[in-house]
C-alpha cells in the first residue's frame, strides 16, 4: 500500500513537471473550492433526509396491522402505485449506475436500461394478474398454494434473501460513495452510517412509509433528472447528434462508445445478461409486493402501465445524463482545469483526462453532472434525492428480505401458522437489523464495483431461483413439490456459485489472479437449468402427494383466472 | 366454493375469457420477447450494424433501435391494460355474478 502511494506520488510529481503549471494549479484549486462550498449542498441534503424520516414517523403511527406493514393497507391508487413501483426501480443502480456505465462505456449502458424495462410487460401479461387473483403477497405464497409449505417456503426465503443481499450491496456502495463524497467522510464510516439509518427507517415505518417515500422521491428524481437532461441537451441546441459528436471527441474510447462492445464483449455475455435482466424482474421479492398496495386488479394493471412509462422515460434521461457526464466532466472549464477529476491521477497521466479519474468513482458521474449544470444547491438537491432514493429502495428490499424470514420461515415453517401478528412483526424487525449489519460488511467489500452491474448480479439469482417456479406453478399443472424444490435449489445454488466463481467476485473482490468461471453473468446457463430440473423432477414424480398436487391445479387455475375466493385470503 | 368452481368451469364465458385473455397475453409477450431478444442478439452478433452511423453522422443505428425497444415496452403495456380493464374485467364480472 505504502509503495503504491509512493509510486503515485512520484508519478504525479514527474508528470507535474511536464505540464504547464497553470493547469496543475487550477486543478488543485478546483478541488479545494469544491470542498469549501459543500455547506449549501449539505444543508439541502440534511433538510431532505429529515423530511423523509418525518414521513416515516408519521406513517409508523398509522401502521396498525400486518397488512398495513407489508402492503400499505391496500389503499393506494394505480397512479400513485405506478410512481412507487418506478421509485423502487429508479434506485441507485439505475440513476447512479446507468449514468456511470454510459459515462465509462457509452452505448453498453443502454443495454441495462432496456433489459430492466422489458421485464415489466412480461410480468403484467403473464404473472401480475394471476398473482393478484390468488391474493398472495410473495412468490412463496403462490408457490406453496398447492405444494407442501415447509420445503417451498424454506427455499423461497433463501432465494429472496440471496437476491436481496446482492441488491443491497449495490445500494450500500452507491450510498456510501455519495456520503463519502458529500461529507468528506471515510468510506467505511459512510457505509456504517447508511446501514444504521436504513435499519431505523424500516423498523419504524414498514411498507406504508416506503410507499409514500417512494412516491415523493420518484417525483423529485424525475423532475431533477429531467432538468439535468434538459440542461445537457440545451448546451447542444437540443441536438443529440451534436452531444454525441462532442462526447466521441472527448472520450478516450472515441467513436466506439456509440456501439456495443466496450463492456459486453462476447455473445454469451450479451445473451446471459439479457436473460437475467428481463426475467429477474419477475423474481424480485420487493417488486411483487407492490401489486397488493392497490385496491383491485384494475388499479394494479394501471400501476404497471404508469410505472413502465415513468421508468422508460427515466432511463432515456439517464442515458442523456451519462453522455452529459462525458462532455461536462472530461472537458476543461474556462480556466483550463478539470474540477471533477482527481488532480493527482490527472497529473499522473500527463494532464490527459480519462473517465476513471473521476472523484469518487464512476458511480458519482451523475452527481458531478448535477453540480456542473446546476451549481451547488442543485448538487445538494440531487445528492439528497439520490440518497433518499437509496434509503427508500434499501428499506423496501430489507422489508422484503425480512418478510421472507418472518412470514415464510418463522410464521409458516417454524411456528406452523400459530405465530401471532405481533410475533411476526417482531421477527421481521430482528431480521432487519441482521440484514442491515450483513450488508454493511458486504458494502465495504464491494466498494469499487459499478452499482448497475452489481444489481445485474442480483437479477441473475432472482431469474434463476424464483422466476422459474413462479411461472411454472401458474402455467404447468403437472408440476409437483419435488420438481419445484429441486429446480429452485438448482437455480439458486448454481447461480450463486457461478457468481462467486466469476470475474467480479473471484477476481475483483477476493483478489484471485483469474476467475474460475469466465462469465460475469451466468444467466444463460442457470435459468434454463432450473427450468429443466423443475420439468424433469416433476414428470418423474409418481407419488401419491404428487397426484394430489396435480389434481389441485384446477382450483388454483380457476382462482388465478377469476379471483374467486381471493377476497378473504388477502386479509391474512 | 366448490360448487361455485364447478359452475364457473361449466360457464362458456369462462372458457371464452381464458381463451381470449391467454391468447392476447401470449401474443403480446411473444411480441415483447421478439423485440427485446432481437435487440440482444444484435448486441451479441450484430455489433457492426448497431455501430453503423446513420447518414454519415456520429449517431449510430444502436440509438434508435434501443429507443424503439424502450418505447415498445410502454406501448405493449398500454394495449394490454386497455383491453384487460375493459373487455376482460367485464367478462370476469359476469362470470362471478352468474356463479353465485
Amino acid at each position: 500500500m505504502r509503495s503504491l502511494v509512493n509510486r503515485v506520488g512520484a508519478a504525479a510529481a514527474a508528470a507535474g513537471a511536464l505540464i504547464p503549471a497553470s493547469v496543475y494549479a487550477a486543478a488543485v484549486e478546483g478541488q479545494v473550492q469544491k470542498q469549501s462550498t459543500n455547506y449549501e449542498a449539505i444543508v439541502m441534503f440534511l433538510i431532505f433526509v429529515v423530511a423523509t424520516l418525518g414521513i416515516t414517523y408519521w406513517a409508523a403511527r398509522r401502521t396498525k396491522s400486518a397488512k398495513d406493514f407489508y402492503a400499505a393497507g391496500g389503499g393506494i391508487t394505480g397512479f400513485q402505485n405506478g410512481l412507487a413501483i418506478a421509485g423502487d426501480y429508479m434506485s441507485a443502480a439505475s440513476f447512479l449506475g446507468i449514468a456511470g456505465l454510459v459515462y465509462t462505456s457509452g452505448f453498453d449502458g443502454l443495454i441495462f436500461s432496456v433489459g430492466w424495462l422489458v421485464g415489466w410487460p412480461i410480468i403484467l401479461f403473464l404473472v401480475a394478474e394471476r398473482l393478484r387473483n390468488l391474493g398472495k403477497y410473495t412468490f412463496a405464497d403462490v408457490a406453496s398454494y398447492r405444494f407442501q409449505q415447509t420445503p417451498i417456503r424454506t427455499l423461497a426465503a433463501c432465494g429472496s434473501l440471496a437476491t436481496v443481499t446482492f441488491y443491497l450491496i449495490a445500494q450500500m456502495v452507491g450510498a456510501g460513495k455519495l456520503i463519502q463524497l458529500l461529507f468528506g467522510l471515510d468510506y467505511v464510516v459512510a457505509v456504517v452510517l447508511v446501514g444504521v439509518l436504513m435499519i431505523a427507517y424500516v423498523t419504524f415505518g414498514g411498507m406504508l412509509a416506503t410507499t409514500w417515500v417512494q412516491i415523493i422521491k420518484a417525483v423529485l428524481l424525475l423532475s431533477g433528472a429531467s432538468f439535468m437532461a434538459f440542461a445537457v441537451l440545451a448546451k447542444f441546441g437540443f441536438s443529440p447528434e451534436a452531444l454525441f459528436a462532442r462526447a466521441t471527441e472527448l472520450h478516450p474510447k472515441s467513436i466506439s462508445i456509440m456501439a456495443p462492445g466496450a463492456l459486453i464483449t462476447d455473445p454469451v455475455s450479451a445473451i446471459s445478461l439479457g436473460m437475467a435482466l428481463m426475467f429477474g424482474t419477475a423474481g424480485l421479492p420487493h417488486i411483487l409486493m407492490r401489486f397488493f398496495t392497490v385496491s383491485d386488479a384494475k388499479e394494479a394493471r394501471k400501476s404497471v402501465f404508469y410505472a413502465t412509462g415513468f421508468i422508460g422515460y427515466f432511463y432515456i434521461l439517464t442515458f442523456i445524463i451519462g453522455f452529459g457526464a462525458i462532455v461536462l466532466l472530461l472537458a476543461p472549464d474556462a480556466s483550463g482545469a478539470y474540477p471533477f477529476l482527481d488532480a493527482a491521477k490527472l497529473a499522473a497521466a500527463g494532464g490527459k483526462p480519462a473517465p476513471a479519474m473521476i472523484i469518487g468513482g464512476s458511480n458519482m458521474a451523475a452527481i458531478h453532472t448535477a453540480n456542473a449544470v446546476g451549481g451547488n444547491l442543485f448538487y445538494g438537491f440531487i445528492s439528497a434525492v439520490a440518497f433518499a432514493t437509496i434509503l427508500a429502495v434499501v428499506a423496501g428490499l430489507t422489508l422484503a428480505g425480512a418478510s421472507a424470514v418472518s412470514h415464510d420461515l418463522y410464521a409458516s415453517v417454524i411456528a406452523k401458522g400459530r405465530a401471532s401478528e405481533h410475533d411476526e412483526i417482531r421477527v421481521s424487525k430482528i431480521t432487519t437489523v441482521i440484514i442491515g449489519i450483513v450488508s454493511i460488511f458486504l458494502g465495504i467489500a464491494f466498494e469499487n464495483q459499478n452499482v448497475a452491474f452489481m444489481v445485474g448480479l442480483a437479477f441473475v439469482i432472482a431469474a434463476s431461483a424464483n422466476f422459474p417456479i413462479l411461472l411454472m406453478s401458474m402455467f404447468w399443472g403437472k408440476m409437483t413439490t419435488r420438481g419445484a424444490v429441486i429446480g429452485g435449489w438448482v437455480g439458486l445454488i448454481s447461480s450463486v456459485t457461478l457468481l462467486v466463481l466469476g470475474p467480479t467476485v473471484w477476481k475483483s473482490v477476493l483478489g484471485n489472479p483469474a476467475a474460475i468461471f469466465p462469465y460475469d453473468n451466468p444467466g444463460a446457463f442457470t435459468i434454463p437449468l432450473s427450468f429443466l430440473a423443475i420439468w424433469f423432477f416433476s414428470i418423474t414424480d409418481n407419488s401419491q402427494t404428487a397426484q394430489d398436487e396435480r389434481r389441485s391445479f384446477q382450483a388454483q387455475y380457476i382462482r388465478s383466472q377469476t379471483g374467486l375466493g381471493a377476497e378473504g385470503a388477502s386479509a391474512h | 366454493m366448490k360448487e361455485n368452481a364447478q359452475r364457473i368451469l361449466a360457464n362458456p364465458k369462462f372458457q371464452e375469457l381464458v381463451q381470449k385473455r391467454s391468447a392476447f397475453a401470449w401474443t403480446l409477450s411473444v411480441a415483447m420477447l421478439v423485440i427485446y431478444f432481437g435487440f440482444i442478439l444484435l448486441v451479441a452478433f450484430g455489433k457492426g450494424f448497431l455501430g453503423t452511423p446513420i447518414a454519415g453522422g456520429v449517431t449510430t443505428w444502436g440509438i434508435p433501435v434501443g429507443l424503439f425497444t424502450i418505447i415498445s415496452a410502454f406501448i405493449l403495456t398500454g394495449i394490454y391494460v386497455n383491453r384487460a380493464n375493459g373487455e376482460f374485467d367485464e367478462l370476469n364480472r359476469q362470470i362471478m355474478e352468474e356463479s353465485k
